[in-house]
Protein backbone atom coordinates (compact mmCIF):
# COMPACT_ATOMS: atom_id res chain seq x y z
CA UNK A 1 0.00 0.00 0.00
CA UNK A 2 2.75 2.43 0.88
CA UNK A 3 4.47 1.31 -2.29
CA UNK A 4 6.14 4.35 -3.79
CA UNK A 5 8.45 4.39 -6.77
CA UNK A 6 11.23 6.76 -7.84
CA UNK A 7 10.55 8.54 -11.10
CA UNK A 8 12.20 11.29 -13.16
CA UNK A 9 10.31 14.51 -13.85
CA UNK A 10 10.34 15.11 -17.61
CA UNK A 11 7.76 17.89 -17.97
CA UNK A 12 5.95 20.23 -15.57
CA UNK A 13 2.43 21.46 -16.31
CA UNK A 14 -0.54 22.95 -14.47
CA UNK A 15 -4.02 21.47 -14.19
CA UNK A 16 -6.91 23.11 -12.28
CA UNK A 17 -4.48 24.94 -10.04
CA UNK A 18 -2.33 21.88 -9.27
CA UNK A 19 1.33 21.61 -10.22
CA UNK A 20 1.46 18.43 -12.29
CA UNK A 21 4.30 16.56 -13.98
CA UNK A 22 4.90 13.90 -16.55
CA UNK A 23 7.09 11.36 -14.76
CA UNK A 24 9.30 8.69 -16.32
CA UNK A 25 9.38 5.40 -14.41
CA UNK A 26 12.10 3.63 -16.41
CA UNK A 27 10.26 4.06 -19.73
CA UNK A 28 6.68 4.10 -18.42
CA UNK A 29 5.20 7.60 -18.23
CA UNK A 30 2.53 8.72 -15.79
CA UNK A 31 1.11 11.95 -14.42
CA UNK A 32 1.92 12.97 -10.87
CA UNK A 33 1.05 15.95 -8.71
CA UNK A 34 4.02 18.05 -7.51
CA UNK A 35 2.14 20.30 -5.05
CA UNK A 36 3.98 18.75 -2.08
CA UNK A 37 7.43 19.23 -3.68
CA UNK A 38 6.98 22.72 -5.14
CA UNK A 39 10.75 23.13 -5.52
CA UNK A 40 11.03 20.15 -7.92
CA UNK A 41 12.53 20.79 -11.35
CA UNK A 42 12.61 18.92 -14.66
CA UNK A 43 15.32 16.25 -14.57
CA UNK A 44 15.05 15.63 -10.83
CA UNK A 45 13.87 12.39 -9.23
CA UNK A 46 10.93 12.11 -6.84
CA UNK A 47 9.35 9.34 -4.81
CA UNK A 48 5.82 8.97 -6.23
CA UNK A 49 2.93 7.41 -4.31
CA UNK A 50 -0.66 7.13 -5.67
CA UNK A 51 -0.07 9.94 -8.15
CA UNK A 52 1.67 12.34 -5.74
CA UNK A 53 5.35 13.18 -5.31
CA UNK A 54 5.98 12.86 -1.56
CA UNK A 55 9.73 13.42 -1.51
CA UNK A 56 12.48 14.80 -3.69
CA UNK A 57 15.37 12.33 -3.89
CA UNK A 58 18.79 13.57 -2.82
CA UNK A 59 21.47 12.51 -5.28
CA UNK A 60 24.20 13.34 -2.77
CA UNK A 61 22.67 11.21 0.01
CA UNK A 62 22.09 8.34 -2.45
CA UNK A 63 25.75 8.43 -3.53
CA UNK A 64 27.03 8.58 0.05
CA UNK A 65 24.97 5.51 1.01
CA UNK A 66 26.21 3.49 -1.94
CA UNK A 67 29.83 4.54 -1.31
CA UNK A 68 29.59 3.54 2.35
CA UNK A 69 28.03 0.16 1.57
CA UNK A 70 30.64 -0.47 -1.13
CA UNK A 71 33.33 0.17 1.46
CA UNK A 72 31.74 -2.34 3.85
CA UNK A 73 31.41 -4.92 1.05
CA UNK A 74 34.96 -4.56 -0.28
CA UNK A 75 36.31 -4.81 3.25
CA UNK A 76 34.49 -8.16 3.52
CA UNK A 77 35.99 -9.32 0.20
CA UNK A 78 39.50 -8.54 1.37
CA UNK A 79 38.98 -10.56 4.54
CA UNK A 80 37.41 -13.42 2.62
CA UNK A 81 34.48 -15.48 3.85
CA UNK A 82 34.31 -16.39 7.49
CA UNK A 83 35.16 -20.00 8.36
CA UNK A 84 32.14 -22.24 7.99
CA UNK A 85 30.28 -19.72 5.82
CA UNK A 86 29.28 -20.66 2.27
CA UNK B 1 16.63 2.31 -13.40
CA UNK B 2 18.31 4.97 -11.30
CA UNK B 3 17.66 4.69 -7.54
CA UNK B 4 16.40 1.12 -8.03
CA UNK B 5 19.00 -1.04 -9.84
CA UNK B 6 21.93 -0.12 -7.61
CA UNK B 7 19.87 -0.99 -4.51
CA UNK B 8 19.35 -4.55 -5.79
CA UNK B 9 23.07 -5.30 -6.25
CA UNK B 10 23.52 -8.85 -4.91
CA UNK B 11 27.25 -8.43 -4.17
CA UNK B 12 26.60 -5.35 -2.04
CA UNK B 13 23.68 -7.06 -0.26
CA UNK B 14 25.91 -10.03 0.57
CA UNK B 15 28.67 -7.73 1.77
CA UNK B 16 26.29 -5.98 4.17
CA UNK B 17 24.92 -9.33 5.39
CA UNK B 18 28.48 -10.51 6.09
CA UNK B 19 28.98 -7.35 8.15
CA UNK B 20 25.75 -8.12 10.07
CA UNK B 21 27.10 -11.63 10.83
CA UNK B 22 30.32 -10.12 12.10
CA UNK B 23 28.51 -7.57 14.29
CA UNK B 24 25.93 -9.80 15.97
CA UNK B 25 26.87 -11.55 19.23
CA UNK B 26 23.47 -12.46 20.73
CA UNK B 27 19.83 -13.01 19.71
CA UNK B 28 17.76 -9.97 18.71
CA UNK B 29 14.11 -9.61 17.70
CA UNK B 30 13.51 -6.80 15.23
CA UNK B 31 10.13 -5.74 13.84
CA UNK B 32 9.69 -4.23 10.39
CA UNK B 33 6.57 -2.14 10.82
CA UNK B 34 5.66 -1.84 7.15
CA UNK B 35 3.88 -4.54 5.13
CA UNK B 36 5.73 -3.44 1.99
CA UNK B 37 8.99 -4.32 3.74
CA UNK B 38 7.58 -7.67 4.95
CA UNK B 39 6.75 -8.45 1.34
CA UNK B 40 10.26 -7.47 0.13
CA UNK B 41 11.96 -9.43 2.96
CA UNK B 42 10.08 -12.63 2.15
CA UNK B 43 10.27 -12.11 -1.62
CA UNK B 44 14.06 -11.69 -1.65
CA UNK B 45 14.58 -14.25 1.13
CA UNK B 46 16.42 -11.67 3.26
CA UNK B 47 15.24 -13.31 6.51
CA UNK B 48 16.90 -16.57 5.41
CA UNK B 49 20.20 -14.87 4.60
CA UNK B 50 20.47 -13.36 8.07
CA UNK B 51 22.42 -15.04 10.87
CA UNK B 52 20.21 -17.22 13.10
CA UNK B 53 20.54 -14.76 16.00
CA UNK B 54 18.34 -12.24 14.20
CA UNK B 55 14.61 -12.82 14.08
CA UNK B 56 12.45 -10.50 12.01
CA UNK B 57 8.84 -10.20 13.12
CA UNK B 58 6.22 -8.57 10.97
CA UNK B 59 4.34 -5.51 12.03
CA UNK B 60 0.85 -4.06 11.50
CA UNK B 61 1.84 -1.63 8.72
CA UNK B 62 -0.61 -2.93 6.15
CA UNK B 63 -3.62 -0.60 5.87
CA UNK B 64 -5.66 -3.10 3.91
CA UNK B 65 -5.08 -5.67 6.68
CA UNK B 66 -6.00 -3.41 9.59
CA UNK B 67 -9.05 -1.68 8.09
CA UNK B 68 -11.84 -2.86 10.42
CA UNK B 69 -14.57 -5.14 9.16
CA UNK B 70 -17.27 -2.58 10.07
CA UNK B 71 -15.75 -0.06 7.69
CA UNK B 72 -15.57 -2.58 4.87
CA UNK B 73 -19.23 -3.36 5.51
CA UNK B 74 -19.98 0.38 5.30
CA UNK B 75 -18.12 0.54 1.98
CA UNK B 76 -20.19 -2.39 0.71
CA UNK B 77 -23.43 -0.67 1.78
CA UNK B 78 -22.50 2.57 0.01
CA UNK B 79 -21.23 0.80 -3.12
CA UNK B 80 -24.53 -1.13 -3.38
CA UNK B 81 -26.61 2.04 -3.64
CA UNK B 82 -27.91 3.20 -7.03
CA UNK B 83 -26.29 6.24 -8.63
CA UNK B 84 -23.05 5.70 -6.72
CA UNK B 85 -19.66 5.30 -8.35
CA UNK B 86 -17.50 3.72 -5.63
CA UNK B 87 -13.75 4.20 -6.15
CA UNK B 88 -10.98 2.39 -4.34
CA UNK B 89 -7.33 1.46 -4.54
CA UNK B 90 -7.17 -1.96 -6.18
CA UNK B 91 -6.09 -3.95 -3.14
CA UNK B 92 -9.32 -3.20 -1.21
CA UNK B 93 -11.59 -4.86 -3.77
CA UNK B 94 -11.30 -8.44 -2.62
CA UNK B 95 -11.11 -7.78 1.08
CA UNK B 96 -14.07 -9.66 2.54
CA UNK B 97 -16.60 -7.88 4.70
CA UNK B 98 -18.95 -9.85 6.92
CA UNK B 99 -20.68 -11.38 3.89
CA UNK B 100 -19.01 -10.42 0.64
CA UNK B 101 -16.48 -8.06 -1.00
CA UNK B 102 -16.51 -5.11 -3.42
CA UNK B 103 -15.96 -7.46 -6.36
CA UNK B 104 -19.25 -9.16 -5.50
CA UNK B 105 -21.02 -5.77 -5.53
CA UNK B 106 -19.50 -5.08 -8.95
CA UNK B 107 -20.60 -8.50 -10.22
CA UNK B 108 -24.17 -7.64 -9.16
CA UNK B 109 -24.10 -4.48 -11.24
CA UNK B 110 -22.66 -1.98 -8.76
CA UNK B 111 -20.40 0.68 -10.21
CA UNK B 112 -17.13 -0.10 -8.41
CA UNK B 113 -13.94 1.26 -9.94
CA UNK B 114 -10.24 0.93 -9.21
CA UNK B 115 -8.36 4.21 -9.36
CA UNK B 116 -4.61 4.81 -9.38
CA UNK B 117 -4.88 8.15 -7.58
CA UNK B 118 -7.66 9.88 -5.61
CA UNK B 119 -7.43 12.69 -8.18
CA UNK B 120 -8.85 10.17 -10.69
CA UNK B 121 -11.91 9.87 -8.43
CA UNK B 122 -12.26 13.68 -8.38
CA UNK B 123 -12.09 13.66 -12.20
CA UNK B 124 -14.88 11.04 -12.26
CA UNK B 125 -17.03 13.28 -10.04
CA UNK B 126 -16.60 16.16 -12.51
CA UNK B 127 -17.44 13.90 -15.43
CA UNK B 128 -20.56 12.42 -13.80
CA UNK B 129 -22.42 15.25 -12.03
CA UNK B 130 -25.56 13.06 -11.87
CA UNK B 131 -23.74 10.42 -9.77
CA UNK B 132 -22.36 10.37 -6.24
CA UNK B 133 -18.65 9.52 -6.42
CA UNK B 134 -17.26 8.02 -3.21
CA UNK B 135 -13.57 7.33 -2.62
CA UNK B 136 -12.45 4.75 -0.05
CA UNK B 137 -9.66 6.78 1.61
CA UNK B 138 -7.65 4.19 3.49
CA UNK B 139 -3.98 4.22 4.34
CA UNK B 140 -1.17 5.23 6.64
CA UNK B 141 0.60 8.60 6.69
CA UNK B 142 2.12 7.90 3.24
CA UNK B 143 -1.26 7.98 1.53
CA UNK B 144 -2.78 10.84 3.54
CA UNK B 145 -1.34 13.70 1.43
CA UNK B 146 -3.01 12.32 -1.71
CA UNK B 147 -6.31 11.58 0.02
CA UNK B 148 -6.61 15.01 1.66
CA UNK B 149 -5.69 16.79 -1.57
CA UNK B 150 -8.64 15.13 -3.30
CA UNK B 151 -11.00 16.71 -0.74
CA UNK B 152 -9.33 20.11 -1.02
CA UNK B 153 -9.49 19.93 -4.80
CA UNK B 154 -13.16 18.85 -4.76
CA UNK B 155 -13.98 21.84 -2.56
CA UNK B 156 -12.03 24.19 -4.83
CA UNK B 157 -13.91 22.89 -7.86
CA UNK B 158 -17.25 23.28 -6.04
CA UNK B 159 -18.11 19.58 -6.41
CA UNK B 160 -21.20 18.53 -4.42
CA UNK B 161 -21.11 14.90 -5.56
CA UNK B 162 -17.70 13.84 -4.15
CA UNK B 163 -17.12 12.30 -0.74
CA UNK B 164 -14.58 10.11 1.01
CA UNK B 165 -14.99 7.15 3.36
CA UNK B 166 -11.97 7.65 5.63
CA UNK B 167 -10.08 4.91 7.44
CA UNK B 168 -6.68 6.41 8.19
CA UNK B 169 -4.22 5.01 10.71
CA UNK B 170 -0.82 6.19 11.98
CA UNK B 171 2.40 4.34 12.81
CA UNK B 172 3.63 5.92 16.10
CA UNK B 173 0.52 4.97 18.18
CA UNK B 174 0.79 1.38 16.87
CA UNK B 175 4.46 1.18 17.90
CA UNK B 176 3.51 2.55 21.33
CA UNK B 177 0.76 -0.09 21.68
CA UNK B 178 3.15 -2.91 20.71
CA UNK B 179 5.91 -1.77 23.08
CA UNK B 180 3.51 -1.16 25.97
CA UNK B 181 2.01 -4.66 25.70
CA UNK B 182 3.10 -7.08 28.47
CA UNK B 183 3.65 -9.77 25.82
CA UNK B 184 5.95 -7.59 23.73
CA UNK B 185 9.21 -9.15 22.55
CA UNK B 186 10.26 -6.58 19.95
CA UNK B 187 13.67 -5.07 20.77
CA UNK B 188 14.08 -2.70 17.81
CA UNK B 189 12.11 -1.33 14.87
CA UNK B 190 12.75 -0.79 11.20
CA UNK B 191 10.65 2.34 10.60
CA UNK B 192 8.58 2.62 7.42
CA UNK B 193 10.57 4.70 4.91
CA UNK B 194 7.68 6.20 3.00
CA UNK B 195 5.66 7.06 6.11
CA UNK B 196 8.78 8.95 7.23
CA UNK B 197 9.19 10.57 3.78
CA UNK B 198 5.92 12.37 4.57
CA UNK B 199 6.10 12.75 8.38
CA UNK B 200 9.86 12.85 8.97
CA UNK B 201 11.06 11.00 12.05
CA UNK B 202 10.75 13.65 14.76
CA UNK B 203 7.86 11.70 16.36
CA UNK B 204 10.08 8.72 17.18
CA UNK B 205 12.97 9.77 19.47
CA UNK B 206 10.64 10.20 22.48
CA UNK B 207 9.09 6.75 21.80
CA UNK B 208 12.56 5.19 21.48
CA UNK B 209 13.65 6.82 24.73
CA UNK B 210 10.49 5.88 26.71
CA UNK B 211 10.74 2.21 25.76
CA UNK B 212 14.57 2.04 25.41
CA UNK B 213 14.13 0.70 21.90
CA UNK B 214 16.32 1.77 18.95
CA UNK B 215 14.66 2.50 15.61
CA UNK B 216 16.05 2.87 12.09
CA UNK B 217 14.26 4.54 9.17
CA UNK B 218 14.51 1.97 6.38
CA UNK B 219 13.76 1.89 2.63
CA UNK B 220 12.27 -0.83 0.48
CA UNK B 221 14.92 -2.22 -1.87
CA UNK B 222 16.94 -5.25 -0.69
CA UNK B 223 20.05 -3.15 -0.06
CA UNK B 224 18.00 -0.59 1.88
CA UNK B 225 16.56 -3.33 4.08
CA UNK B 226 19.87 -5.01 4.90
CA UNK B 227 21.41 -1.61 5.60
CA UNK B 228 18.50 -0.86 7.97
CA UNK B 229 19.08 -4.20 9.73
CA UNK B 230 22.85 -3.60 9.98
CA UNK B 231 22.34 -0.15 11.52
CA UNK B 232 19.77 -1.64 13.94
CA UNK B 233 22.07 -4.47 15.01
CA UNK B 234 24.95 -2.00 15.49
CA UNK B 235 22.72 0.10 17.81
CA UNK B 236 21.47 -2.97 19.71
CA UNK B 237 24.94 -4.43 20.18
CA UNK B 238 26.29 -1.06 21.37
CA UNK B 239 23.35 -0.64 23.76
CA UNK B 240 22.45 2.68 22.11
CA UNK B 241 18.88 4.00 22.07
CA UNK B 242 18.74 6.18 18.97
CA UNK B 243 16.62 6.83 15.92
CA UNK B 244 18.89 6.49 12.87
CA UNK B 245 18.12 7.13 9.21
CA UNK B 246 19.14 4.47 6.68
CA UNK B 247 16.97 6.00 3.93
CA UNK B 248 18.52 9.46 3.78
CA UNK B 249 18.03 9.88 0.02
CA UNK B 250 14.26 10.11 0.54
CA UNK B 251 13.73 11.00 4.22
CA UNK B 252 14.64 14.04 6.31
CA UNK B 253 14.11 14.53 10.05
CA UNK B 254 11.39 17.15 9.45
CA UNK B 255 9.71 15.28 6.58
CA UNK B 256 7.53 16.91 3.95
CA UNK B 257 6.29 20.17 5.46
CA UNK B 258 3.67 21.14 2.80
CA UNK B 259 2.17 17.65 3.07
CA UNK B 260 2.06 17.71 6.90
CA UNK B 261 0.39 21.14 6.80
CA UNK B 262 -2.29 19.96 4.38
CA UNK B 263 -2.99 16.81 6.44
CA UNK B 264 -3.38 18.94 9.60
CA UNK B 265 -5.80 21.27 7.79
CA UNK B 266 -8.11 18.47 6.67
CA UNK B 267 -7.73 15.64 9.20
CA UNK B 268 -7.94 15.47 13.00
CA UNK B 269 -6.77 12.70 15.34
CA UNK B 270 -9.27 10.05 16.39
CA UNK B 271 -9.35 6.67 18.16
CA UNK B 272 -9.25 3.95 15.52
CA UNK B 273 -10.04 0.28 15.66
CA UNK B 274 -7.35 -1.86 14.01
CA UNK B 275 -8.59 -5.13 12.56
CA UNK B 276 -7.09 -8.01 14.53
CA UNK B 277 -5.70 -5.73 17.26
CA UNK B 278 -8.57 -3.64 18.63
CA UNK B 279 -8.97 0.05 19.39
CA UNK B 280 -5.79 2.10 19.81
CA UNK B 281 -6.36 5.58 21.28
CA UNK B 282 -5.70 8.52 18.95
CA UNK B 283 -4.22 6.16 16.38
CA UNK B 284 -5.76 7.54 13.21
CA UNK B 285 -7.31 10.43 11.37
CA UNK B 286 -10.80 11.48 10.37
CA UNK B 287 -12.10 14.47 8.43
CA UNK B 288 -12.39 17.70 10.41
CA UNK B 289 -16.03 18.81 10.92
CA UNK B 290 -15.58 21.70 8.45
CA UNK B 291 -15.29 19.03 5.74
CA UNK B 292 -18.51 17.21 6.75
CA UNK B 293 -20.03 17.74 3.32
CA UNK B 294 -17.26 15.50 1.90
CA UNK B 295 -17.69 12.83 4.58
CA UNK B 296 -19.37 9.74 3.09
CA UNK B 297 -20.39 8.50 6.56
CA UNK B 298 -22.43 11.70 6.98
CA UNK B 299 -23.73 11.85 3.41
CA UNK B 300 -25.20 8.34 3.27
CA UNK B 301 -27.77 6.75 5.56
CA UNK B 302 -26.07 3.60 6.81
CA UNK B 303 -27.64 0.74 8.73
CA UNK B 304 -26.15 -0.26 12.06
CA UNK B 305 -23.43 -2.82 11.47
CA UNK B 306 -22.59 -5.88 13.55
CA UNK B 307 -19.57 -7.78 12.34
CA UNK B 308 -17.77 -10.87 13.52
CA UNK B 309 -14.24 -12.10 12.99
CA UNK B 310 -13.21 -15.72 12.57
CA UNK B 311 -12.54 -17.33 15.98
CA UNK B 312 -9.62 -19.37 14.55
CA UNK B 313 -7.62 -16.49 13.07
CA UNK B 314 -4.48 -15.37 14.96
CA UNK B 315 -3.89 -12.24 12.82
CA UNK B 316 -3.93 -10.00 15.89
CA UNK B 317 -0.99 -11.83 17.43
CA UNK B 318 0.87 -11.91 14.12
CA UNK B 319 0.40 -8.15 13.67
CA UNK B 320 1.96 -7.57 17.09
CA UNK B 321 4.92 -9.85 16.45
CA UNK B 322 3.82 -12.46 19.02
CA UNK B 323 3.21 -15.25 16.49
CA UNK B 324 4.24 -16.18 12.94
CA UNK B 325 1.92 -17.35 10.12
CA UNK B 326 3.11 -20.95 10.41
CA UNK B 327 1.84 -21.04 14.02
CA UNK B 328 -1.75 -20.92 12.69
CA UNK B 329 -3.58 -24.23 12.08
CA UNK B 330 -5.72 -22.62 9.36
CA UNK B 331 -2.77 -21.23 7.35
CA UNK B 332 -2.78 -22.47 3.76
CA UNK B 333 -5.73 -24.82 4.41
CA UNK B 334 -8.88 -23.16 5.59
CA UNK B 335 -7.29 -19.74 5.11
CA UNK B 336 -5.79 -18.75 1.73
CA UNK B 337 -5.56 -15.46 -0.23
CA UNK B 338 -8.68 -16.58 -2.17
CA UNK B 339 -10.61 -17.27 1.05
CA UNK B 340 -8.91 -15.26 3.78
CA UNK B 341 -10.14 -15.67 7.35
CA UNK B 342 -8.44 -12.56 8.65
CA UNK B 343 -6.40 -9.44 8.35
CA UNK B 344 -2.95 -10.75 7.48
CA UNK B 345 -4.12 -12.96 4.59
CA UNK B 346 -6.33 -10.36 2.89
CA UNK B 347 -3.68 -8.08 1.41
CA UNK B 348 -0.59 -9.05 -0.58
CA UNK B 349 1.36 -7.06 2.02
CA UNK B 350 0.00 -9.05 4.93
CA UNK B 351 2.52 -11.41 6.52
CA UNK B 352 0.36 -14.52 5.91
CA UNK B 353 -0.23 -13.64 2.26
CA UNK B 354 3.50 -13.01 1.73
CA UNK B 355 4.40 -16.35 3.37
CA UNK B 356 1.74 -18.12 1.31
CA UNK B 357 2.81 -16.54 -1.96
CA UNK B 358 6.50 -17.38 -1.57
CA UNK B 359 5.88 -20.87 -0.22
CA UNK B 360 7.58 -20.03 3.05
CA UNK B 361 5.51 -22.18 5.40
CA UNK B 362 6.18 -25.26 3.29
CA UNK B 363 9.92 -24.56 3.14
CA UNK B 364 10.11 -23.96 6.87
CA UNK B 365 8.02 -27.00 7.79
Amino acid sequence: MCLAVPGKIVEITEDEGLKMAKVDFGGIFREACLDYVPEAKVGEYCVIHVGFAISLLSEQEAQETIDLLKQISSFEEELGPEPGMP
Amino acid sequence: MKYVTEYRDAALVNGVIAEIRKTVTQPWTIMEICGGQTHAIVRYGIDQLLPPEIELVHGPGCPVCVTPLELIDKALQIASQPDVIFCSYGDMLRVPGSEHDLFAIKARGGDVRVVYSPLDAVALARKHPDKQVVFFAIGFETTAPANVMSVVQARKLGLTNYSVLVSHVCVPPAIRAILASPTNRVQAFLLAGHVCAVMGFHEYPSLAETFKTPMVVTGFEPLDIVEGILRTVQLLEAGKVEVANAYARAVTFEGNQPAQKMIAAVFQEVDRKWRGIGTIPMSGWELRPEFDQFNAEKRFELEAIQSEESPICIAGQILQGIKKPKDCPAFGGECTPEHPLGATMVSSEGACAAYYRYGRAIMDA
